[in-house]
């Protein structure tokens, strides 16, 4: 694979087509679980095993599944891992799998991998594919653990489960509540957007005089002769 | 069968959009007018009810007893799926009207995680329901907690029918609170997502009064 790719591919999944930030996609699971950052994380990695091997089955089935019947397809193999991971979760993490509940369940539902599924994996190579899921994957894990960070310091006083002040004292409860979810999270898009916007005002500046120049220099000589 | 305190949770206390944070995709798309929001309310409580109609005896009589129950996320997305295309076919036939109005919103229910979440719920036991943060245990699942089972299938068709009300109460108060907001000069950073995100935490701080009552 071409290393351009490889940046778009990466770039796409973590920053320019963020599923949690840019797309706002997948917002159940992230209001819900936001409430901890052990438990966004431990969500994040389950997102991101799913995003990957769905995607890269539907990429080798590809020219396979008619095109009328492509989402019933696609939500089969989705909840085939989807089982696979809650069933490996309730085995060796007992502890996660209670507090992630419903939510692991619904990860068969969650619109990022559909999503994923229907514009990338099912009519791009396997490889290709395997990479977005993994730069998809962990563009929700980090966005998802950040918000955690904030909510979790706010609302317990604690950071990964760890009691960094005494929580009776130093706690915003409002912050674990669920109207706390929506702040956070709205507030985190605004944000995100904005960073995003300067960052990209910059950039294309940048650009458009690399752009200009040998343009200019076109002109000048044209006008010189 | 305590009916009231199902019907209160339902609609306020477990208010499946406001307080368990299911079904937020369609609340955030789908919430610009209040016609259209109504809309897929309506087809949400529908696609609802007839779910745990299905999905409620396939997981009693089929998958317990067989021992397959660890299947139930496989069958019933597979069922969900069947369903709402069953349902766009019917309506197709017997009723062009409603089909026309609802036809965009319909395909959508499929994904939306309040109706895999429903069946989800009412195929629950008391401690599965306790751990996925049901506020209401008091009055609502005090009765389960006493003989340890989960709901009847009589519960559970008031449930599929009240949590998609509840879904579309909210879904309808937002978008007349989005029909105002979105007409505000908020800064340019809060325009869209951000502002009805903000308008939903001041709907999610009046729904959790309901949660303090019982």
């Amino acid at each position: 694979m071409k290393k351009e790719r490889f940046t778009q591919i990466a770039l796409d999944g973590l920053v320019r087509q963020n599923p949690t930030l840019r797309l706002v996609l997948g917002t159940c699971p992230t209001l819900a679980i936001t409430i901890s950052a052990i438990n966004s994380f431990g969500m994040g990695m389950a997102v991101l095993f799913v995003l990957v091997c769905s995607n890269v089955i539907i990429s080798l089935l590809r020219n396979i599944i008619p095109d009328r019947v492509r989402i019933p397809c696609f939500i089969v193999i989705i909840a085939t891992f989807v089982t696979i991971v809650s069933m490996f979760m309730e085995a060796f993490l007992p502890g996660l799998y209670e507090s992630l509940g419903v939510f692991l369940a619904l990860i068969v539902v969650n619109c990022i991998i559909l999503g994923r599924a229907e514009s990338f994996a099912s009519h791009n190579p396997v490889g290709a594919s395997a990479l977005d899921g993994l730069f998809m994957g962990l563009g929700f894990t980090v966005s998802v653990t950040l918000i955690a960070i904030v909510r979790e310091l706010l609302g317990s006083a604690s950071f990964f489960g760890i009691e960094l002040w005494d929580p009776a004292k130093f706690s915003i409860k409002f912050f674990t509540s669920s109207a706390g979810a929506f702040l956070t999270y709205g507030l985190f898009i605004a944000i995100f957007n904005v960073c995003y916007n300067a960052v990209d005002r910059k950039l294309k500046h940048k650009h458009s005089h690399q752009m200009l120049a040998p343009v200019e220099t076109v002109a000048e000589t044209k006008e010189a002769e | 069968m305590d009916v009231l305190g199902i019907i209160f949770a339902a609609l306020f206390a477990n208010n499946f959009v406001l307080s368990q944070f299911l079904g937020i995709c369609p609340f955030l798309g789908v919430s610009k007018k209040t016609n259209s929001a109504l809309g897929m309310g309506l087809a949400v409580t529908a696609v609802m009810v007839i779910t745990c109609v299905v999905t409620y005896p396939i997981y009693t009589f089929i998958l317990k007893p067989l021992g397959i129950d660890y299947l139930n996320i496989i069958v019933f997305i597979l069922v969900i799926a069947s369903l709402v295309q069953i349902l766009e076919m019917v309506l197709k036939k017997f009723s062009p009207g409603l089909y026309s109005s609802l036809g965009i919103y319909l395909p959508l229910v499929t994904t939306n995680c309040a109706i895999l979440g429903i069946a989800k719920v009412v195929t629950a036991t008391t401690t599965d329901l306790a751990s996925a943060g049901f506020v209401f245990k008091n009055v609502v699942l005090g009765k389960w907690v006493e003989f340890g089972m989960a709901m009847s299938l009589g519960e559970a068709v008031l449930s599929g029918l009240f949590y998609g009300l509840g879904f579309t109460l909210a879904i309808v108060l937002l978008a007349g609170l989005r029909q105002k907001v979105d007409k505000l000069n908020v800064a340019k950073p809060l325009r869209g997502f951000p502002m009805t995100m903000i308008t939903a935490c001041f709907m999610a701080m009046a729904f959790y009064i309901f949660t303090l009552i019982g």
